[in-house]
């Protein structure tokens, strides 16, 4: 006889589990309105949330089979990565310079009780390059392109564009869900070095300011404290964040209801799923990371 | 305007539609539905606001699934092929919408190669600026060609739209109200359009509207809409010839004002 080895059977059991669900959630998905109309509030409340958990997950599943397949839209993933970038530049530059030169400012004071204002370049650049740069680069992205993707769709939807690609024999989803989520991945990692490079910038006016120090001694102190796994997991944080981003702003438009409330509401959804996903994405790599320190 | 003679082949459906269901929520909308489409025919699908005339076309190109029956649409089964032969099967279809549904982010330019440069691999710049040029001399808007679909009144959007679908030279051509909103005259260039894209390229056609002028000079049959059914069905002339309170408003608001 042959013996299962039992991560084996742990997968296949996994998996069992898994269609499992997925076939009592296409039931759900499937229940006609009348009868979900009978059960309490809370209940519906319960069942659309998970529902619409499933969904993303179908979402982001279809996302990997179609992004990855030739032909590849190289041009249009250009194009909106141009977007994101554009959209979000200015703001991203204003914001990042504001939270470098505040934070120095109001950590002096505590540092210099110590008689430690030597360190405040080490401060300011474990704070920022850790957490701050892709975070605030996340956020701002949220509410610029993550809106503006979910309106852009859900009006798409609406007009009927959407449909008018699927009957020309284009794949509305390939052309413009994966090349969206694709732009964002991209190119908010890039933003976010960006932003930590404007908000040391920022730091860097308040100490030459204050303490009169040189850009390029500035610079020797900011990167002491950095290590390899602070670049790395920030990076793998902006890109998660960026995926988040164009992912939810996709599937609000995508999925929107009729009607021109529905671009409203989707632009909305948008910016308030994908800033609450980014605070919670972010505690729990702050937890792995801080596993591999 | 006479109508010009077309060559139709009544022993070749392109489209057997059999038995179609369609419901939304509790409202059902088609409630077993049967109607061919005659290879080289202009069929003309009356009915009022709300019967799911839209959605009867939506089924044929496969953007809505129906709740039962079968769809035969050049041959193929709309509801059992997979993705990607109904990708191929749809560019052999041309459907232009009733609200235009014009990619709002493109120029009209940009809007009619969209089409071309996604289906026809290896075309040159040559042949899309022909393609272009022709397709927008017929619906009278060449020189449209450079503004954004914001920037066109409804009617000439709607001018494009068809434009766009006509660019592939389709099989069958799904007109959804192709004149609503249109001044007479635009109304009768549309109609010379229709026949003429019948003439030239065999085309079969179904011609959603609620203008019966238009029903009268571009139908070679008139399909009429009741109660989620075809009880109707026949040329003009036949389909019209009824004292049924249901029908004859159609014509009277068309024709006695
Ligand atoms: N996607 C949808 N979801 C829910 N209901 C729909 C959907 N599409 C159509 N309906 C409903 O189906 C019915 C028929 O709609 P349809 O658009 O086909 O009407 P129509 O005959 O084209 O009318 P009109 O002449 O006004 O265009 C309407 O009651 C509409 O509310
Ligand atoms: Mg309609």
């Amino acid at each position: 006889m042959i013996t299962k080895h039992p991560a084996r059977l742990f997968v296949v059991s996994v998996k069992k589990r898994y269609l499992l669900l997925s076939q009592l959630m296409e039931q759900a998905n499937s229940t006609s309105p009348a009868v979900t109309k009978k059960r309490s509030k809370l209940s519906r409340k319960l069942s659309d949330f998970f529902k619409s958990v499933y969904n993303i997950h179908l979402f982001i599943l279809r996302f990997f089979r179609e992004a990855f397949v030739a032909p590849f839209e190289f041009k249009e993933i250009v194009r909106q990565c141009y977007e994101v970038g554009v959209r979000s530049f200015t703001l991203i530059t204003v914001t990042g310079f504001i939270v470098g030169f505040i934070f120095t400012k109001q950590s002096r004071p505590s540092l210099l009780e110590f008689g430690a204002q030597s360190w405040i370049p080490k401060l300011v650049s474990i704070a920022i390059m850790r957490a701050l740069a892709p975070l605030v680069t996340a956020l701002i992205a949220s509410g610029k392109v993550g809106s503006s993707i979910g309106a852009e769709l859900s009006s798409m939807r609406v007009t009927e564009q959407i449909d008018a690609m699927e009957v020309s024999g284009t794949k509305p989803f390939k052309f413009l869900v994966c090349t969206r989520v694709l732009a964002t991945t991209i190119t908010i990692p890039i933003l976010a070095t960006y932003t930590g490079f404007i908000a040391l910038f920022g730091g860097y006016l308040n100490v030459a300011q204050n303490e009169g120090t040189s850009w390029s001694a500035f610079m020797q102190e900011v990167f002491k404290p950095l290590e390899f796994l602070d670049f790395t997991a920030s990076l793998i944080k902006s890109i998660v964040f960026g995926f988040t981003i164009g992912i939810v702003g996709c599937y609000q438009g995508y999925y929107s209801n009729k009607g021109t409330e529905g671009v409203g509401k989707a632009a909305n959804g948008a910016v308030v799923t994908a800033m609450f996903l980014v605070f919670i994405e972010e505690v729990i790599i702050v937890q792995i990371t801080g596993n591999f320190r | 305007m006479q109508k010009p003679k077309a060559h139709i082949d009544y022993n070749n459906p392109v489209i057997k539609i059999r038995g179609v269901k369609k419901a939304f929520e509790d409202y059902a909308v088609l409630r077993g539905i049967d109607l061919d489409l005659f290879q080289g025919e202009n069929l003309v699908v009356l009915g009022r606001s709300g019967t799911g005339k839209s959605v009867l076309i939506k089924l044929v190109s496969g953007l809505l699934k129906p709740d039962a029956g079968t769809i035969n649409v050049l041959g193929k089964e709309v509801t059992e092929i997979s993705d990607k032969e109904l990708q191929e099967l749809r560019i052999r279809i041309g459907f232009s919408f009733q609200n235009s549904a014009l990619y709002d982010s493109m120029t009209v330019r940009k809007n009619l190669e969209f089409p071309l440069v996604r289906n026809r691999k290896g075309i040159t710049r040559k042949e899309i600026d022909k393609a272009v040029h022709e397709v927008l001399e017929s619906v009278g808007l060449l020189q449209a060609i450079n503004q954004m679909p914001s920037e066109l009144s409804g009617g000439q959007r709607k001018r494009i739209g068809i434009a766009r679908t006509l660019i592939l030279n389709p099989e069958i051509m799904l007109y959804d109200e192709p004149t609503a909103g249109l001044d007479p005259i635009t109304c009768t260039d549309i109609n010379e359009l229709i026949n003429q894209v019948q003439q030239q390229y065999h085309t079969s056609s179904i011609i959603i509207t609620h203008d019966l002028t238009c029903a009268k000079e571009t139908g070679d049959r008139v399909a009429m809409l009741l109660d989620g059914q075809f009880r109707r069905v026949g040329t003009f002339d036949e389909v019209f010839d009824t004292n049924d309170e249901r029908v004859k408003p159609f014509y009277d608001y068309n024709f006695i004002q």
